[in-house]
């Protein structure tokens, strides 16, 4: 006997959870399914970065929605997710790429966002005072911050489970198809039905897919982030670069998180992950130049989380263009934490009412056919 | 001095570690052709067991005793076999490519290995009780450590408190070197009799079983022995007193110094982080490698060899480390003569009798491995026993989960300290043994190495281009 629900999901990343709570929340059941434990991979271990800044038009309108929940994110799950609020900081390294800032910045004012915020060297030196002297300015978006990925994953989690969600744990699904009126989900630890099924299976979603006949170029990715020892508090802002890869921040413990999208090499199949040192020693000069207060610090851990990225570095997110009822929610590029909480809120609308009013266009499946 | 800039790019095999599986694995692998780099973190070779072997200030070799002495032989063999020796080399990374993290005087290169040995040893399994973070409180390991490299005796009053043969052999050493000790505190549970006297005859037939009984009488001639089954060290700022109990009868010890034992246990961090399968040794109450009998690992090409593949002693590590290497000369340069395999196994069968009955007698009591309240779990990020089981009836299942709760283990001893105790926590709180629990999936560096050792790394090819672009 298959076990049955409103919804299945597949995947237990913060995605998957908040689809779930979404669902929950109007009164929908759904079962997620995950094939190792909710937060094991992306979700779990990255950067935490909680950004709205330097985002592709396509999701800029997710990205807002998100930032609204995430002000008052206790509200929604009963945890504060770690969630501190400084900005991030675009930095500038040469007046050529401000000039190119500015060009951005102005154009999104043109379409109506105001997030991004253009600034010249003085305020830059106020919000970051650790940087560089040669930067000469660059671009804030001040309701931006950071938060804790696992804990996030997991509050989600919990939310989804007190407000009547399963979840399932451990179990790996193994096949998709039409049964009725219904969608079968066969997995390694017996069937499920549902008439609604939701692919929120990030780095393996492209699997998913491909039992309903829609292959997606979808890359596996690692990027890696590297931590510091306690420091004394330096920087506030999370900090970005675009010509060189680098995310920085200081964590309220003392600790600095270095990302950027350096890449590790996945092994989706196994969970591993093997960290590229030649390329963490590419961030760790770039950190150098940039923060001459991180000359003393120390590494003490390196990492990478399986993820999905599409060749046009943004998301799919909407309906199946082949299998009525299923719902595409993953490949969010190396950027998709912050964007949690709001597309899940709109994938439960969809699922729920067919429709959703937050703009998704662009983030179709379609465009890879 | 071997200096980061003189490293070849690669070698056939790198070896991690340069006590007794670390020496006798190079020496062998280098007389039978195959390009080898030894590895080792310490100013000399040696490891624990025969640390500082090539340099120690303790020149009356009664103190020390004779199987000390045995690394001489080793440590010399190795350096006149070819095999690059590279001391003050910390190896912070190893992958299942048999990439290897190195840094040798501040500065840090990546370098391709064949195969690799990892002969990283044993640590001193945690001992939380109350109060084991003060000042005045430490591992007897560390003691021994001082001894050994600095010829320093423990000052001021002493009390050794633990199990396990190491705890009696640092007795007797520090006594010899003129150490005072007041008191030994004996942990060992009455009841690990009933398991060990099992296994009494084979212990009886190999060579620990006089050396044990000689050092035994030794410290008890010296040193009053009382059995304790709880143990907390007192003070304000520093340790000041010792209490402790044996059944329902509490008594205090004023002391300066504590010094704390119950057994060493694999140090799994290298292997772990590469990938390398690990499995809940019961008997040994320690996560030990999954290895094939050449002490091959899940990962092609990696072998652990010495204690880091299940406390043996050091004359097993020695044979452990033989068979490691013939392993490899086989893989990368058939042709080789080799010694005679058959030989080497049944002395390290010989060696390895009489273990079971070390490891039974020697299990050290749940109180002293599953601490309660607000004794410190792990002492990088200070968190207690209390806070780890909490979390654990909460709903957490494993020490990856809890690591996020409570950032156990996420210190810059990448839990070390804390890994065992957190997991077996873990398994007494939801009612599951610690194989189902697991084990820290640990992160490279296992070593932190500085941002200015990173970016000393030499410049790819690839970075060059695409900054010339």
């Amino acid at each position: 006997m298959a076990r049955t629900a409103d919804v299945v999901i597949i995947g237990g990343g913060l995605h998957g959870c908040s689809t779930a709570l979404h669902l929950a929340l109007r009164g929908l059941k759904p079962i997620l399914i995950e094939k190792d434990y909710a937060g094991r991979h992306a979700s779990g271990v990255n950067a935490g970065g909680v950004r709205q800044l330097a985002r592709d038009l396509a999701e800029i309108p997710l990205s807002i929605a998100s930032m609204d929940i995430w002000e008052r994110i206790e509200e929604l799950v009963g945890d504060n997710c770690g969630f501190e609020s400084h900005g991030t900081v675009l930095v500038a390294e040469s007046d050529e790429e401000l000039a190119g800032f500015k060009a951005r910045v102005d154009d999104l004012r043109l379409k109506g966002f105001t997030h991004e915020e253009m600034i010249d060297r003085a305020e830059l030196k106020r919000l970051v005072p650790a940087v560089s002297d040669y930067c000469p300015g660059g671009v804030v978006s001040r309701r931006d911050g950071a938060a804790d990925p696992f804990i996030t994953t997991q509050a989600f989690r919990r939310r989804a489970v007190e407000l009547g969600a399963e979840i399932v744990e451990g179990v790996t699904v193994t096949g998709l198809a039409r049964s009725g009126a219904n969608w079968r989900v066969e997995t390694s630890d017996g069937a499920f039905e549902a008439p609604k099924v939701v692919n929120a299976a990030g780095a393996w979603a492209d699997r998913i897919a491909a039992m309903l006949g829609e292959p997606v170029p979808l890359k596996v990715v690692a990027p890696m982030l590297m931590v510091t020892s306690r420091l004394p508090p330096f920087i506030q802002p999370v900090v970005i670069l675009r010509g060189r890869k680098l995310s920085f921040k200081q964590r309220d413990n003392g600790t600095v998180v270095i990302g950027g999208g350096h890449l590790a090499t996945p092994h989706r199949d196994s969970n591993e992950t093997v960290i590229d040192w030649e390329k963490l020693a590419i961030s760790a000069r770039t950190v150098w130049e940039l923060f001459p207060a991180m000359h003393e610090a120390t590494i003490v851990r390196a990492w990478a989380g399986i993820e999905a990225y599409m060749p046009d570095g943004i998301p799919v997110v909407g309906r199946s263009s082949t299998s009525g009822g299923v719902f595409h929610q993953f490949g969010f590029s190396t950027h998709g934490f912050q964007l949690g909480p709001a597309t899940g809120a709109v994938m439960a609308e969809l699922v729920a009412t067919g429709s959703t009013n937050t703009p998704i266009d662009g983030l179709q499946i379609e465009r890879f056919r | 001095m071997t200096a980061a800039s003189d490293l070849a790019s690669s070698y056939d095999l790198v070896i991690v570690g340069g006590g007794p599986a670390g020496l006798a694995a190079a020496a062998l692998a280098a007389r039978a052709g195959v390009s080898t780099v030894l590895f080792d973190e310490n100013p000399g070779v040696g490891g624990q067991i025969y640390r500082a072997i090539t340099s120690t200030p303790v020149k009356d070799r009664a103190i020390l005793g004779e199987d000390y002495w045995d690394g001489a032989a080793l440590a010399a063999d190795a350096k006149a076999s070819g095999a690059l020796i590279v001391n003050g080399a910390t190896v912070w990374s190893l992958d299942r490519e048999k990439i290897v993290g190195v840094s040798v005087g501040g500065k840090a290169r990546m370098i391709a290995a064949k195969r690799v040995i990892i002969a990283t040893g044993s640590q001193e399994r945690p001992f939380p009780i109350p109060g084991w973070t003060l000042p005045g409180v430490m591992t007897a390991g560390g003691a021994q450590t001082a001894l050994k490299a600095q010829g320093l005796v423990t000052q001021g009053r002493t009390v050794m408190a633990g199990s396990g043969p190491l705890l009696w052999l640092l007795a007797a050493q520090t006594l010899r070197a003129g150490g005072k000790i007041d008191a030994i505190l004996d942990t060992t549970p009455r009841r690990n009799w009933a398991m060990a006297m099992f296994h009494l005859p084979d212990f009886m037939l190999s060579p620990y079983f006089a050396k044990g009984l000689s050092l035994l009488r030794e410290v008890r001639a010296k040193v009053p022995v009382h059995r304790a089954d709880t143990i907390e060290a007192v003070g304000k700022d520093k340790l000041t007193e010792v209490v402790f109990a044996n059944g329902s009868v509490e008594r205090r010890l004023p002391a300066d110094l504590l010094l704390l034992h119950q057994g060493v246990v694999p140090n799994v961090n290298l292997a772990n982080a590469a990938g390398v399968a690990h499995t809940w040794n019961d008997r040994q109450l320690c996560f030990v490698p999954v290895l094939d009998a050449d002490f091959g690992s899940s990962v092609p090409g990696i072998a652990v060899a010495g204690d880091g593949a299940g406390i043996a002693g050091g004359t097993a590590a020695a044979e452990r480390g033989r068979i490691a290497a013939i392993a490899a000369v086989r893989a990368l340069r058939p042709e080789a003569t080799l010694p005679d395999t058959q030989a080497i196994r049944q002395k390290l069968q010989r060696e390895e009798m009489g273990r079971a009955f070390l490891d039974w007698l020697n299990r050290p009591a749940d109180a002293f491995r599953r601490p309660e309240g607000e004794t410190l779990a792990c002492r990088c990020e200070e968190v207690t026993a209390k806070q780890v089981r909490d979390t654990a009836r909460m709903g957490c299942e494993g020490p990856n989960q809890m690591k996020a709760f409570l950032r156990c283990g996420m210190g810059p001893c990448q839990g070390r300290l804390c890994g065992l105790t957190v997991t077996e926590l873990i398994a007494a709180e939801r009612g599951t043994s610690p194989e189902q629990v697991g084990y820290y999936r640990l992160r490279p560096p296992v070593k932190p190495i500085t941002l200015a050792e990173l970016a000393s790394l030499p410049i790819s090819e690839a970075e060059r281009k695409a900054v010339e672009r």
